[in-house]
């Protein structure tokens, strides 16, 4: 019997070793080069005096102004987005109407405009000079430059996140549980909360992750409202430029390694959550 | 609780513009078990969870005993639902799935805690899956997750139980007894039943009546025994049990098929031709007589403790069942007797 016919066969739609090996050099080399590097040089250039004037960059009051001011932007923005979003997603999951495809459509606009434009489509409407600009001032409201102005720029920007990620789930599981629940008796707010809502809690939270993650990290529809005034309208991401601008590199990189945290701080929460709950719903015996 | 359709019509406005319902009435009796059958797209679905106030008709009206229950909702209806694919709650145990028709009940008339779940568990007993109540939906068998959605029907104490294929996703074998299980089920419960099939298997053996649907149209209702020996249309015929087709002439009295004269009953049909439907339990080999008809052996086959034979006359094929020990090959000419039959007008 010869040597060849004892080796076992591989699987049909596996690759032969070289392939595989070649196709998983690949992908490390794109990872490494597109998205390792870059948060190494975050790092590294942040730390590049050692820890003293990273510490210091971050101290400084128009830095902690702008992590502020992100953070508020996100409390205000993600929440009013989880609202919409589940709204929205469910209007177009369970129902049938005319007009639900201009729905989709417009959920997604965000997506498809520049944040640019969806940033000076604002300052038409509501600027010194725009549509309801001098109304708005006679009565001393103001929304460019200004806080109100970044938060309505944030939450058009990120508001498709939570929507996109619901619909696709809630159109896949149906109306089915819902009409159980409704048959047993129980009424709409109560089918929402012990219903729907446990069944999309994975999908809205991750949602919610993606929204808050793009909502401290817009920076071009909420450059073209702020204003830049520093310490006072500046988030995160423009008190970034600015520095860098300004040839302040080692604080321009710490402020920037804060937000590369809260991008690490969200995968991780991600997938700790996939370990913990991941399949947890279809098979609940390892809570057991 | 007596139950009526009257006239309901009901019409989906996306898809080919054949109405779902064309206007169906139906009185189900109380404590009966009746069984909507048909082919899908028959309407039978549409027409039960219009009765469980799941779906509205565009006319036509549903009584829950003397009330019309056509103006309440789902949740003032008072039913219990089956689902095809059981929807149970997969987040909640099996005693929290069977509880929760008892624990969204408003404060006023929700039984105490410890009320609802002695009454899960009891459910639990009556469906023989005691415990079970502490697994999750996925832990279980089809077979199981069938029966914690009927407890979880029964909890609410509903006025009628409507199921919709409730053995549909479920192998052969848990089939039969699931089958034998519910029947009893209802005998003990007594409550009036109506549920949705396909299988007219299951429809003829476990349904008290069964409801024929066609096209959006109740073709026939009638016991199983009616329903099968006596189908008042030519659809009834072909999709209960087996049958095959002979185009026969009908003159002088008498059915002929071809040339010859069969022995059959043909009072009320009109000279010309008409359709003859025969099952293949109706056609016995016999001596050449009068009555009988020559075949030519098409096909012959094993099937369980008899024979069945594909025989060809003229141009039609229909099926003959012998014991057996008769012998006979393809090929072969036989004389066979066409003893029972039932004829529809052409």
């Amino acid at each position: 019997m010869s040597e060849k016919a004892l080796r076992p066969p591989r699987p049909v739609a596996s690759e032969g070793p070289l392939a595989r090996a070649a196709l998983i050099a690949v992908a490390l080399v794109f990872l490494s080069l597109f998205l390792f590097l870059p948060l190494v040089v975050v790092f590294w250039e942040a730390l590049r005096n050692g820890l003293g004037p990273y510490v210091a960059a971050l101290a400084e009051p128009d830095a902690l102004a702008s992590v502020r001011l992100t953070l508020l932007v996100a409390v205000i923005s993600v929440p009013l987005n989880l609202v919409f979003g589940v709204a929205a997603a469910w209007a177009v999951a369970k129902f049938e109407f005319k007009g639900k495809s201009l729905l989709v459509t417009l959920i997604d606009l965000p997506f498809s405009v520049s944040p640019v434009v969806s940033g000076l489509i604002y300052v038409l409407l509501f600027g010194a000079h725009g549509v309801f600009g001098p109304w708005l001032k006679s009565h001393g409201v103001e929304i460019i430059f200004a806080v109100p102005g970044i938060v309505l720029a944030t939450v058009f920007v990120t508001f498709p996140f939570v929507a996109r990620e619901l619909i696709p789930l809630m159109q896949d599981q149906g109306s089915l549980d819902e009409e159980a629940a409704l048959s047993l008796g129980a009424n709409g707010w109560q089918t929402f909360w012990r219903i729907t809502l446990p069944n999309i809690r994975w999908a809205l939270l991750y949602g919610v992750l993606l929204c808050n993650a793009r909502a401290m990290g817009e920076f071009g529809a909420v450059s073209v409202v702020s204003g830049h005034i520093r310490g006072l309208t500046n988030t995160m991401p423009l008190h970034v430029e600015i520095l860098y601008n300004e040839y302040n590199s080692v604080a321009a990189f710490a402020v920037a390694s804060l937000l590369a945290l809260l991008a690490l701080a969200t995968l991780i929460i991600k997938t700790l959550l996939e370990i913990f709950y991941g399949d947890g719903l279809a098979n609940s015996s390892r809570r057991h | 609780m007596d139950i009526r359709a009257r006239d309901i019509v009901k019409n989906f406005h996306h898809g080919k513009g054949v109405a779902a319902l064309a206007g169906v009435s139906l009185d189900v009796v109380s404590g009966e078990l009746i069984a909507l059958l048909g082919p899908s797209g028959s309407g039978k679905t549409t027409l039960l969870r219009i009765i469980a106030g799941l779906d509205y008709p565009n006319s036509g009206e549903v009584y829950f005993g003397e009330e019309n229950a056509s103006v309440k909702s789902v949740q003032e209806r008072h039913v219990g639902f089956v689902f095809q694919n059981y929807a149970l709650f997969k987040h909640m145990t099996i005693a929290e799935n069977i509880a929760f028709g008892l624990e969204v009940r408003p404060r006023a008339t929700r039984p105490p805690k410890t009320d609802i779940r002695k009454r899960a568990l009891e459910l639990l007993d009556l469906v023989q899956l005691t415990g079970l109540e502490k697994r999750y939906p996925a832990q279980l068998s089809g077979g199981q997750r069938q029966r914690v959605a009927l407890a979880r029907a029964l909890a609410v104490e509903p006025k009628v139980l409507l199921l919709d294929e409730p053995f549909g996703a479920l192998d052969a074998k848990v089939r039969r007894e699931l089958r034998r299980w519910l029947r009893e089920m209802h005998d003990r419960t007594g409550h009036t039943t109506i549920f949705v099939t396909h299988d007219q298997d299951e429809a003829l053996e476990l349904a008290d009546r069964v409801a024929v649907l066609s096209q959006g149209r109740i073709e026939q209702v009638g016991t199983p025994d009616e329903i099968y020996d006596h189908p008042a249309s030519a659809f009834v015929n072909t999709f209960i049990g087996e049958s095959g087709e002979l185009p026969v002439d009908i003159r002088d009295g008498k059915a002929w098929l071809g040339e010859r004269a069969l022995y059959l009953p043909v009072e009320g049909f009109a000279n010309g031709p008409a359709r003859l439907f025969v099952r293949p339990q109706d056609v016995e080999m016999g001596e050449w007589a009068h009555g009988a008809v020559m075949a030519d052996v098409v096909g012959v086959r094993r099937t369980g403790a008899t024979r069945r034979a594909d025989i060809r006359l003229g141009d039609a094929t229909i099926e003959m069942d012998t014991p057996a020990d008769v012998t006979f090959s393809i090929g072969d000419k036989i004389p066979v007797h066409i003893t029972r039959g039932r004829l529809f007008a052409a």
